[in-house]
């Protein structure tokens, strides 16, 4: 099935569970959602559970943290995940501070669903990633499926989370289409690693899983695949113990340069197993600028096979790090 | 040691024990006050005297299983609704003892089994989330109801226009209450808002309102009854807004310099203390005596809490990595 099928499939499931499970946004309800995420679900269990909002993110965020400590389990769709900043009050500030607040007595458990990153031409307040946004709040987990498998699971296991987790959703994924065995679990907090290699390890979340895979094909690199899937907590086992086993460490994230996720696994992993590195680790990210409209540009932006194929070769063959294109080329 | 519910019940038709109540905040507030200055207490702290009537007005329509967002301002509603000056006391002392544990301070206090959700620090933070509660005690068929309770300065916000639309479309069973205290943080509420009367801004979302005197316990009641009522009804939301004054600065820094000179006598003499007595004492239910007896019983109350918070242990360094996440299962 394609991936917003699995999501749709997933929130089916749960809400057949799960009477507590309610679901509201823009236009998710008569509209289906832009993205035709929630296709059939107000059919299925009607308006009282699943609801348009007014655009209101703030209102409808912090009504689901309301709703989530009175004893339900609401999901939200955040339609572009920009629109959280307008809300960010209510998830980061209220949302994920209650249960510490309350010393334990009350707690929430919601999730926010929200569509992330480029590649669709929906120019620069459309098209960004944003998980660096959510990823330093404790009190708040953080999962990105990397395809229509992990869509389906990852969104099950965060609806029966008793916590506020952000649920991303690469939105050039929506149509991809997958496998999906419902009845494989996936728990937060867990990497997969989806496939083995000995010389490098290569660490990435979201829609840049599929860059690093065909990199990884394109280069012939024996490379060891991580898909991070939650950022929140994230697998410091995993990665460690790939790391030390392969002796490189490669990060690849659609973020820009400054500030992201990966120089945070980078640091870990450089810590606690600098005897063990080969070369200096190498980030992959877009540049600090905002996602271009032209389609070229937009193209450049991403994180591209090529770029991580070439940055590969270059750690294992020479253990050397290669420098962002916008370096090399002279392009800032 | 009475419970929170135990001690939010006694107040039900009882309106010595209210008056009580009002007394215990007043002389809470003042020893607060004089443990900061005293450098006893970090951080910051609010003052609500001033607000007695309209907290113990709220406290006594609203059932335990009702539930509440207030502000940052949070002693007396705190202890309104029920939380003893000892809790609130060692919670703003930072102790373990205290309703968060000691990690949450004077701006935020909680109790869950009388409906206090953990007060937020962020102006018009709490209403989407009382709205939120309604939301869930609609879908449940529950009876119950929500109150967002916020200053006049929170209704400038977004929230607070974002969260009374979405209660008037799903008719949600939430009441939103403004304590209008004139003052938001260090501005005179005419310097940030065009109107005088907060509440006609209900008529932006066809929601019922009223205007009712702060004050006066027995005028927050009957208005805070009329719409509650309406709200478990299944009639949806009210704004109510009660005129108040708060006599104190904002924080433990404000001095409240920028107050026109003889407002705060002016006010003073409205007293909601003040009026409490005059109502009871022509009712033949208190006299002079009485009054001298009760303010002693108050500082007494305080004065053990403070000793036994002041004698409380701290938390420990694994509390603070404690309730961050609920391991709490599903089923």
């Amino acid at each position: 099935m394609r991936f917003r099928q699995a999501i749709v499939a997933a929130m089916t499931d749960e809400m057949k569970a799960d009477e507590s499970v309610i679901f509201f946004g823009e236009d998710v309800a008569a509209a289906e959602g832009p993205f035709k995420t929630s296709e059939g679900l107000l059919d299925t269990f009607g308006p009282i559970r699943v609801r348009d909002t007014p655009i209101s993110e703030m209102a409808f965020t912090g009504a689901a943290v309301g709703a989530a400590m009175m004893g339900m389990r609401p999901v939200i769709e955040i339609m572009f995940m920009e629109f959280l900043g307008v809300a960010l009050d209510q998830l980061v500030t209220e949302g994920a501070k209650m249960h510490y607040l309350s010393h334990g007595e009350y707690s929430v458990p919601m999730v926010v669903r929200a569509s992330c990153g480029s590649g669709l031409g929906f120019g620069s307040q459309h098209s960004q990633t944003l998980e660096n946004w959510v990823a330093a709040t404790p009190g708040l987990k953080v999962v990105q499926p990397s395809d229509a498998q992990s869509a389906y699971s990852l969104l099950r296991a965060a609806i029966q989370d008793n916590n506020p987790v952000m649920f991303l959703e690469p939105r050039i994924l929506y149509a991809e289409r997958g496998e999906v065995d419902t009845s494989l679990t996936m728990t937060i907090g867990e990497a997969r690693v989806l496939q083995e290699g000995s010389d490098i390890t290569v660490v990435s979340l979201g829609n840049m899983v599929s860059v690093a895979r065909e990199a990884i094909a394109e280069s012939g690199i024996s490379a060891e695949l991580i898909d991070l899937a939650t950022l929140v907590p994230w697998d410091r086992q995993t990665v460690l113990t790939s790391v030390k086993k392969t002796g490189r460490l490669i990060v690849v994230e659609e973020s820009p340069w400054s500030g992201g996720w990966g120089s945070e696994i980078i640091s870990y992993a450089t810590a606690q197993a600098f005897s063990a590195l080969k070369c200096a680790p190498v980030r992959i990210t877009a540049p600090d600028v905002p996602v271009p409209y032209n389609g070229t540009l937009e193209a450049r932006y991403v994180p591209t096979s090529s770029n991580v194929a070439a940055a590969l070769t270059l750690a294992v063959n020479k253990n050397e790090i290669s420098q962002p294109w916008w370096i090399t080329e002279g392009a800032n | 040691m009475s419970t929170s519910i135990e001690r939010r019940l006694e107040l039900k038709g009882n309106d010595l024990a209210c008056y009580e109540r009002m007394l215990e905040i007043r002389e809470f507030e003042r020893r607060t006050n004089l443990l900061f200055a005293a450098g006893e207490i970090r951080g910051t702290t609010h003052l609500c005297v001033g607000e007695e009537a309209l907290n113990l007005g709220l406290a006594t329509v609203l059932n335990p299983d009702d539930v509440i967002s207030a502000t940052y301002r949070s002693h007396g509603i705190a202890l309104a609704f029920g939380l003893s000056s000892h809790s609130v006391m060692a919670e703003i002392m930072g102790k373990s003892t205290g309703c968060a544990g000691g990690v949450g301070g004077s701006m935020h206090m909680c109790d869950s089994s009388v409906g206090l959700l953990p007060t937020s620090a962020i102006i018009g933070g709490g209403m989407p989330i009382a709205a939120g509660a309604a939301l869930a005690f609609q879908i449940q068929k529950k009876e119950n109801v929500a109150v967002a309770y916020f200053g006049d300065a929170a209704t400038n916000i977004g929230a607070f226009h974002e969260s009374m639309n979405l209660a008037a479309i799903w008719k949600l069973p939430v009441i939103f209450v403004i304590n209008n205290n004139v003052y938001g943080e260090y501005t005179r509420i005419n310097l940030s808002t065009p109107i005088e009367d907060l509440h006609i801004r209900a008529e932006s979302y066809a929601m019922p309102h009223a205007k009712v005197d702060g004050m006066d316990i027995y005028a927050v009641q009957d208005a805070m009854q009329e719409a509650i009522d309406r709200a478990r009804r299944g009639d949806g939301p009210t704004l109510v807004e009660a005129k108040t004054y708060r006599f104190s600065g904002h924080s433990r820094a404000d001095q409240a310099l920028y107050r026109p000179e003889g407002e705060l006598a002016m006010w003073e003499k409205r007293d909601p203390i003040l009026l409490t007595e005059q109502a009871l004492t022509k009712k033949g239910l208190l006299d002079e005596a009485m009054i001298e007896q009760l303010k002693a019983k108050a500082a007494e109350i305080v004065d053990a809490a403070i000793i036994q918070a002041q004698n409380d242990p701290e938390p420990t360094v694994k509390d603070m990595f404690s309730n961050i996440y609920s391991s709490q299962k599903v089923g």
